[in-house]
């Protein structure tokens, strides 16, 4: 008797032991961005479309491998990697095993470099992370980490497809760059140069400047500056309550010619330029809505919609992101060892409701595909932006941009 | 030489309207002793307050009610926090002023949203006045530089020709003294930060179209007009004027002509390094004005608490 009791005993606690080893029926995953704070509309924006993609995309499909469900914690960061880093530790202490995190670069290089430093030391509570909006193209090139991967093109794919369309418009021969001074905005003047010198050797650079993030108050001096110069395009890099600002300084102080932008659009920013930015604004970016691709597409931003009233629909990808971490998991076999997940995000190749395919570049994690240029316009918008009629009307498209791009990257492999 | 005039106006602009806001918070200073670390979120409840406004009755009723509003709002947080605040001391206060600065952002964030709010301004204004060498000046820079050139005017005028501000730079100074002759001190001090929370909704009313309304507009305006008052010298409004037109126009040329540190380096006889590609002061040498300028003004405020203490243009009194 005594000693059933001890082996039954012994084989509940290792059943026990064995369930709470394996199987977990949710999946924590970290939203680390700023919430508050002068991003914190951009950063809002992004948790509210993943709380809506973990449901839409993962959970009320059933979930991944026995029905284990997604469960998104957010976290504001404002913008600080300090307190990502902080963040992070935490979220590892709670038991989240995959990092989202995209709003500024610099932070996304810190919490990589974190990560890595971390998934060496505790090789039992690796996580990985998920950049679904983070562009410096170092990222998946020197500094790529194979806990990193990349949901979104990167500056330089964007500034291919971007520079494509512009070597095609005979009518622009000077530009103007101007970036916010830190290492994404460098990366975009920098590969803006290089590319037009490739592409267009007749288009002179006006200018390349750069001004502290986050710092001018008021952008008409550097719209003064660019006027002058006699440029006849700008490309910026700039996001938030600073591409506002330069984009009305530029338009108010008299440019006409296009504004090629990474950023200008939704929070507030498309309502603000309303009539103002139209013919002059255009945005290169991922995720096609105007017109819409596929009627499962359209359906996705008018179900967001209603759950979230009075929100943007944008970053398409933060559905891919989990529509790939969820099949990832499924090959893989497995949400807690995340080597095994990362393996299978290799390479992944999957249909995109949005258009074309995805395909996870497995030498430097970097997701490819198709990049858009698009206009701000109110004609012929199916998904507007901030409450107002205007929106963004694919113009010109990259198909799978960058399949073979060169990459400097060199990870090292578990 | 045409950028320079253009250049002059836009700074002029830039330095007006940090008048306007720092003007209220010298005032204040004056008053309280303390810095009022709340001042530029009443200059974003003054942005938000016009829109709201002007979403039904237009730009010139929001450039009206707004101010009032927010004077009032004002008034309210001094008789009933700030008043009773005041008798634990300076720090009670300062902590007092930040926990509101953080409330009033929560509540615009809350009512407003965290997104750009479309705030336009008035059709009437929307066109360029004129231009000098194909740069437009805006007609609504303009009428931002008549205004704030009344309010200083008007400020001038009732602090020093009229009794009631007399009475006022005699309480600022002894209140009291003033009190003994029979005023009401404390309503005194309430009207004043009143008044100091209007003329910073007036400014928060004609900037919030051109510089963006948003809710970190308080936390990106807030620490240059400390930056103003401290350079100006605490407390006093000539100063708080001069140092406003200095930081605008510092930062308006800084960010509109390409000098280098090489070029001013070179200047005063230092000879850039022939061989720069792996010398650890490369990114020094390379630094531009334009890039440093929003910075300027931060050296500018250590550098007068180095050497000049009571601020470059204090001379005592107003």
């Amino acid at each position: 008797m005594n000693k059933t009791m001890k082996g039954l005993c012994g084989a509940v606690a290792g059943a026990l032991l064995t369930t709470s080893a394996s199987y977990a029926d949710t999946i924590k995953i970290a939203f680390i961005d700023p919430l508050s704070g002068p991003f914190a509309a951009t950063g809002e924006n992004a948790y509210h479309l993943f709380q809506y993609a973990v449901d839409a995309v993962v959970n009320d499909q059933g979930g991944v491998l026995d029905g284990d469900t997604f469960e998104l914690i957010g976290l504001d960061n404002k913008i600080s990697a300090t307190e990502t880093l902080i963040h992070l530790q935490t979220a590892i202490d709670d038991g989240v095993r995959y990092i989202v995190q995209g709003q500024s670069s610099g932070v996304a290089a810190a919490l990589i470099d974190a990560i890595s430093k971390h998934n060496r030391r505790n090789p039992d509570q690796q996580v990985l992370f998920l950049n679904y909006a983070a562009i410096d193209p170092a990222l998946t090139n020197e500094a790529c980490s194979f806990w990193h991967f990349s949901f979104d093109a990167n500056s330089d794919l964007k500034m291919d497809a971007l520079t494509d369309v512009i070597a095609q418009s005979p009518e622009l021969t000077s530009g103007y760059l101007i970036n916010q001074d830190y290492s994404f905005g460098r990366a975009v003047a920098a590969s803006a140069t290089a590319m037009l010198a490739d592409k267009r050797p007749d288009i002179t650079i006006a200018g390349d400047e750069v001004h502290p993030i986050g710092q001018v108050k008021d952008f008409t001096p550097y719209a003064r500056k660019i006027v002058s110069s006699g440029a006849d395009f700008v490309i910026t890099g700039a996001w938030g309550a600073d591409m506002y600002g330069l984009g009305t300084a530029l338009i108010s102080n008299g440019f006409t010619g296009p504004i090629y932008t990474y950023y200008a659009a939704a929070s507030g920013i498309t309502a603000g330029f309303g009539e103002a930015g139209k013919g002059s604004l255009f945005i290169v970016a991922e995720g096609q809505t105007n017109p819409p691709v596929s009627e499962e597409a359209a359906q996705y931003v008018s179900d967001f919609k209603t759950a979230f009233p009075g929100e943007n629909f944008t970053l398409a990808r933060t559905s891919n992101v989990m529509r790939m971490l969820a099949a990832a998991i499924n090959e893989a076999g497995t949400a807690t060892d995340v080597v095994a997940v990362a393996n299978a995000l290799e390479g992944l190749e999957i249909e995109n409701p949005f258009g074309g395919t995805l395909y996870m570049r497995p030498d430097n994690h970097q997701l490819i595909q198709d990049v858009h240029v698009m206009a701000h316009t109110d004609e012929d918008i199916v998904n507007a932006l901030d409450g107002s009629p205007f929106g963004l009307r694919v113009s010109d498209t990259v198909a799978a941009a960058g399949r073979d791009a060169a990459s400097s990257c060199e990870m090292d492999r578990p | 030489m045409d950028l320079l005039l253009v250049n002059l106006i836009d700074g002029l602009v830039t330095g007006l309207l940090l008048f306007m806001l720092s003007a209220g918070l010298t005032l204040i200073f004056s008053m309280m002793g303390v810095l009022n670390f709340a001042h530029a979120s009443f200059y974003m409840l003054g942005a938000y307050f016009g829109y709201q406004i002007s979403l039904y009755m237009g730009f010139w009723m929001a450039l009206v009610c707004a101010p009032v509003i927010v004077g009032f709002l004002g008034a309210v947080v001094e008789r009933y926090g700030l008043r009773r605040v005041h008798q634990h001391g300076h720090v009670a206060e300062l902590i007092f002023t930040f926990g509101l600065a953080l409330l009033i952002e929560e509540a615009v964030q809350f009512f407003w949203g965290k997104s750009q709010v479309p705030f336009m301004p008035p059709q009437a204004l929307d066109f360029a006045l004129f231009s000098i060498a194909g740069n437009a000046v805006p007609a609504y820079k303009v009428f931002m530089i008549f205004v704030a050139i009344a309010i200083f005017a008007g400020l001038l005028f009732v602090l020093t020709k009229t009794r009631i501000g007399m009475i006022i730079q005699a309480a600022l100074s002894f209140p009291r003294t003033v009190e003994a002759l029979g005023h009401n001190v404390p309503l005194i001090f309430m009207c004043v930060f009143g008044v100091g929370t209007a003329l910073a909704a007036v400014a928060g009313v004609i900037a919030g179209p051109v510089l963006g309304t948003f809710p970190g507009m308080a936390f990106a305006l807030g620490s240059i007009v400390f930056v103003t008052i401290v350079v100006g010298g605490l407390g006093s409004l000539s100063g708080a004027l001069y140092a406003s037109l200095l930081i605008g126009w510092i930062t308006t040329f800084a960010a509109s002509y390409d000098v280098g540190l090489a070029d001013i380096l070179n200047a005063i006889g230092v000879d850039q390094p022939l061989d720069m590609r792996n010398s650890p002061w490369r990114d020094f040498w390379s630094i531009t004005l334009s890039q440093v300028g929003p910075i300027l003004p931060y050296l500018l405020m250590v550098l007068t608490l180095i050497f000049r203490p009571h601020g470059l243009f204090r001379k005592g009194g107003l």
